[in-house]
């Protein structure tokens, strides 16, 4: 499976963000992101999610499933959770198993393995910044998606959780998964770097 | 399907949780109707004359109350990204997170109506037309509601723009609701007429509700 993006051109709020942004990854990849704040590392995930509307170039993916888009075999793990406080954990995340569908896994491994199998029925209110990241990453592991995009995804993190966290990307390359992270910190594997410069004129 | 039904079941659940919209819009739409007596006075003649008309408003202003939230909620904490990533498609997400919005808050005021009813003098037999009407015409309501809910999330901050979006909308809900309630009523006119038009109404929103809500939310990307 290959990613790859040409001459990809991002304008937010009628302010090009970059331009002419070349970058490729195949599988068992890692891909980490990196640049200044406003850079535009974000914009890149969200473009490549789907959720941003392409100003210029393409971005494609060859191998995957064909009757599927790139967004649709993708897991986008932002800075927003995606979680409802109201909803106990078990209840969040069998949610977006359900709704996500595809090649869907039972949620208690899942919370099993990012250390929140006691807190199941905890309602999500609850949770800290750390086990709510802990919780959306549990989302990744709950349905399988050969695509990780993935943005600051070891933010509130101890370092217990980033290596653990390290562990399950290793794993995703392993079955020949493809990994892009926006990050700052390092992300504890081996990953190719691709630099964004903003265009400041 | 599965997603479909694991979404009507998640909004219901949030609804019917602590904070959740559900009851709000029930106690709403009993403080505006208990209030009315006390403003318009004791004459009873003139409360059953109004009778239908103010239930028709309650409803109207609380469902509007708890529509605002419908995508901005799912907006601000990032779950509108991964429904627009997924399969399934957006204008069947709409459409689900409408229904489900209807039957935790637009149905309790049905039900709620019989109760009412007893405040502003009507006879069980009005009652019933009044409920109804707002079992047929409340749906609309909310599909064209979520129009305007959906325009929310693209220009932010958009609480009280919905309502200003919103109930020119309803404007011909409204006219048929209290007409078919009126003509079961006092009469002349006949029931069926302007309880099959509110029908159409209702019907009519579901099929353009969902497409213009998701076509606002695709074209909100940002």
């Amino acid at each position: 499976m290959r990613l790859s993006g040409r001459g990809v051109r991002c304008v937010r709020g009628g302010r090009e963000v970059f331009s002419e942004l070349d970058f490729e990854t195949v599988s068992g990849e890692a891909l980490a992101v990196i640049g200044a704040n406003g850079s535009g590392k974000t914009s890149l995930l969200r473009l490549i999610a789907g959720l941003l509307v392409l100003a210029g170039g393409s971005i494609g993916l060859e191998g995957g499933k064909a009757e599927l888009t790139l967004p649709e075999q993708a897991h986008y793990l932002g800075h927003r959770d995606a979680l409802k406080p109201a909803l106990s954990v078990a209840e969040n995340l069998g949610f977006w198993r359900d709704y996500l569908g595809g090649e869907a896994l039972d949620p208690e491994p899942a919370l099993a393995a990012v250390g929140l199998d006691h807190a199941a029925d905890l309602p999500a209110a609850y949770l800290s910044a750390g086990q709510r990241r802990r919780l959306s990453i549990a989302r990744l592991l709950a349905l399988r998606r050969p695509i990780w995009l993935l943005d600051e995804p070891t933010n509130a993190l101890d370092s217990a959780g980033q290596s653990l966290f390290a562990g399950l990307m290793r794993d995703q390359l392993a079955r020949g998964g493809l990994i892009i992270a926006a990050t700052h910190a390092p992300l504890g594997i081996a990953a190719r770097e691709l630099q964004i410069r903003s265009d400041t004129r | 399907m599965t997603a479909l039904a694991a979404l009507l079941k998640r909004d219901i659940q949030i609804a019917l949780r602590v904070g959740g919209g559900a009851l709000i819009g029930v106690l709403f739409f009993l403080i505006v109707v208990v209030l009315m007596p006390f403003s318009v006075g004791p004459d009873l003649a003139l409360l059953t004359r109004l009778g239908p008309a103010i239930l028709w408003l309650g409803a109207l202003l609380a469902s509007l109350l708890t529509l605002d939230r419908l995508f901005v909620a799912d907006q601000d904490d990032g779950s509108l990204d991964l429904m627009t990533m997924s399969r399934t498609p957006l204008e069947l997400a709409c459409a689900a997170k409408a229904l489900a919005h209807w039957l935790a808050a637009g149905l309790p005021l049905v039900i709620a109506t019989p109760v009412l009813g007893l405040l502003l003098n009507l006879d069980p037999l009005s009652t019933a037309a009044v409920a109804l009407t707002l079992l047929a015409g409340t749906p609309a309501l909310t599909f064209t509601g979520m129009i305007g809910a959906a325009l929310a999330v693209t220009l932010r901050r958009g609480g009280l723009l919905l309502a200003v979006l919103v109930l020119p909308l309803s404007i011909p809900v409204l006219i048929f609701g209290v007409a078919a309630s009126q003509a079961a009523i006092t009469g002349p006119s006949s029931f069926g007429a302007p309880f099959s038009i509110l029908c159409a109404l209702s019907l009519a929103s579901f099929v353009i509700g969902p497409f213009a809500a998701a076509a606002s939310l695709r074209q909100g990307l940002d």
